[in-house]
């Protein structure tokens, strides 16, 4: 895997015209993750259905590297119509197939932060968390 | 490779000490070392970070382990005698290779940081006194930042911090107004990793000693690149490691005036530094094995007065004057573009250039570099508050050393305009 192959069309795609950017209005729930050492910061906003399970629309917002920001972009577009419980289920595999590329190990952190808020923001939603302030994935 | 130099170096000869620069890059990073899906040569601009190791280097050290491997200082047996007499003499090569006055002024630590928090941990928690301020700068690496940060905040003291001006060079006189004769300390980086900036560390030790401080320097980018001369400098701490000048990682060096030295409580206790141990107390060992508990990095000390031979043999001037050149002329090739935006100062700057291409980020530059088998340091190169003054999250940095040439120079502008392409 390489630098270039990691560029394919849709994540520079993405990363230039990034899907459901901004704040929403009245989120379900919203977090916020950040890599200091990137400096990646995303705050991902979920509305919910009315059946307060699933995800009816997505919205990040945020900067960073292409990689964690095409990772964001793309997940606003596949959460919708997935219940909390997929959500949480979702591992780095299913982000790495998201977007259709390798990722190279170290870069891995940021692919999945996006992932990472979404899934801490549910769980805090649900008092399946303590109070967290933000999220991190890098080590 | 053809080489190019001014500085009178044989670049091609000294490449040829390398085995490392000779791989290729680009296949399975998963598994250590190369394989068979390797296909890029490798641009190595990344020494800031580490340097490489020559084969004399890794040879000395294979030596120590076929031929004299045994414990320091307490063996009478006859390699015990070997390894103690090379261990101690490396004390003594690394003090004359800095200026320093003898090998009780040298303490071998882990690396530069170790070297920080020994003072900090022995100085720092006995003779900093609430009311008193360490005086540091913007431009600190984290080695040096975060462990002064922390002793002030644990003994109550103040710590400031010296600004640094448009072009990256620190403010003198922001450090004038700063010092003061409630400051116990003085730090500053004599080159920093991030900007390039060589700081006048001598000007900056007088102005500490003028009020009664100490001056410590960070010089883990100053000794792999320049001669230095800690007496010179009237350093009272001078700190680098050995993996940035060509030796092993895991050994640096502390240099202390000896009288502080002989003043200081010890830092880790246990075997090694102790003389006469009672189960009342007990009394430590002379300089400098009072600062050196357990079983010493012995190999790596072989290793790093077989790396100070090599670039004595080079030569520091022709060492400093090479990587100047290589660091003036990415510097303007650089600049010939408006979207990248170049820190530190263009004249008097160590080997190193940082910059950022404007719409990229760092490690999405790093990572297309990469491709090209251009290897750089992206991200905060451990100076997250400096990077917070430039107000950019990350940057990318080119370091050179003696092995680099401008056509790898040239291979850097290509990789650069690459990522361009690829993010336009």
């Amino acid at each position: 895997m390489s630098g270039s192959d990691m560029y394919r069309q849709q994540i520079l795609d993405h990363y230039k015209n990034p899907r459901n950017y901004g704040e929403m209005q009245d989120p379900d729930f919203s977090h916020v993750g950040e890599n200091p050492s990137c400096g990646d910061t995303i705050q991902v906003d979920v509305k919910l259905a009315d059946d307060d399970e699933t995800i009816e629309q997505v919205a990040f917002s945020g900067d960073g590297c292409a990689i964690s920001q095409a990772a964001a972009s793309l997940l606003t577009e596949t959460l919708p119509g997935k219940s909390i419980d997929e959500l949480q289920a979702m591992d780095t595999d299913d982000i790495v197939d998201m977007l259709g590329v390798d990722i190279s190990p170290m870069r891995i952190k940021c692919a999945v932060l996006a992932r990472q808020v979404a899934q801490d923001g549910s769980k805090l939603y649900r008092g399946e968390l303590d109070e967290k302030d933000r999220t991190i994935t890098e080590e | 490779m053809p080489t190019s130099d001014a500085s009178g170096l044989d670049v091609e000869a000294i490449r040829e000490d390398f085995p490392i620069l000779e791989r290729k890059i680009g296949g399975d990073v998963t598994v250590p070392g190369p394989d068979e899906t390797d296909d890029q040569p490798l641009y190595y601009l990344d020494n800031a970070a580490t340097s490489h190791t020559p084969r004399q280097v890794v040879e000395a050290m294979t030596d120590y382990y076929y031929e004299y491997n045994s414990n320091v200082h307490r063996g009478i047996h006859s390699l015990s005698q070997e390894a103690s007499i090379a261990y101690e003499e490396a004390h003594d090569r690394a003090a004359e290779f800095v200026g320093a006055d003898g090998r009780e002024e040298v303490v071998f630590t882990k690396n530069t940081t170790e070297a920080f928090n020994l003072v900090a941990y022995t100085w720092g928690l006995t003779e900093l006194e609430p009311g008193e301020n360490v005086v540091t700068t913007q431009m600190e690496h984290h080695a040096s930042l975060v462990t002064w940060q922390q002793l002030c905040e644990k003994q109550g003291a103040e710590i400031r911090y010296v600004e640094i001006d448009e072009d990256g060079r620190l403010d003198m006189d922001d450090l004038r107004s700063k010092v003061d004769d409630d400051t116990a300390m003085v730090s500053a980086v004599h080159v920093s990793n991030t900007l390039g900036t060589i700081n006048p560390v001598s000007e900056i030790t007088d102005i500490a000693h003028e009020h009664g401080a100490l001056s410590f320097i960070d010089g883990a980018q100053a000794v792999p690149t320049r001669p230095v001369d800690v007496a010179e400098i009237d350093a009272d701490f001078y700190a680098f490691s050995g993996h940035k000048m060509l030796g092993p990682t895991g050994i640096g060096v502390l240099y202390g005036k000896q009288h502080l030295l002989e003043e200081l409580p010890p830092f880790l206790v246990g075997g090694a530094m102790i003389r006469r141990v009672e189960f009342e107390g007990t009394t430590w060992e002379d300089l400098p094995w009072k600062f050196e508990a357990g079983t010493p990095p012995i190999a790596e000390a072989v290793g790093l007065t077989a790396a100070i031979d090599y670039l004595e043999d080079v030569g520091m001037e022709a060492i400093e004057r090479h990587e100047s050149e290589l660091a003036r002329y990415a510097y303007d090739r650089l600049s010939e573009f408006d979207d990248i935006e170049i820190y530190g100062p263009h004249e008097e700057r160590g080997g190193l250039v940082g910059f950022n291409l404007e719409g990229v980020h760092a490690h999405d530059l790093s990572s297309i570099l990469d491709d090209h088998g251009v290897a750089v340091r992206a991200g905060d190169h451990c100076t997250q508050p400096l990077h917070d003054v430039l107000g950019v999250p990350a940057s990318t940095r080119a370091s050179f050393y003696l092995y680099n040439t401008r056509e790898e120079i040239d291979e850097l502008i290509d990789a650069v305009d690459t990522a361009r392409q690829l993010f336009a």
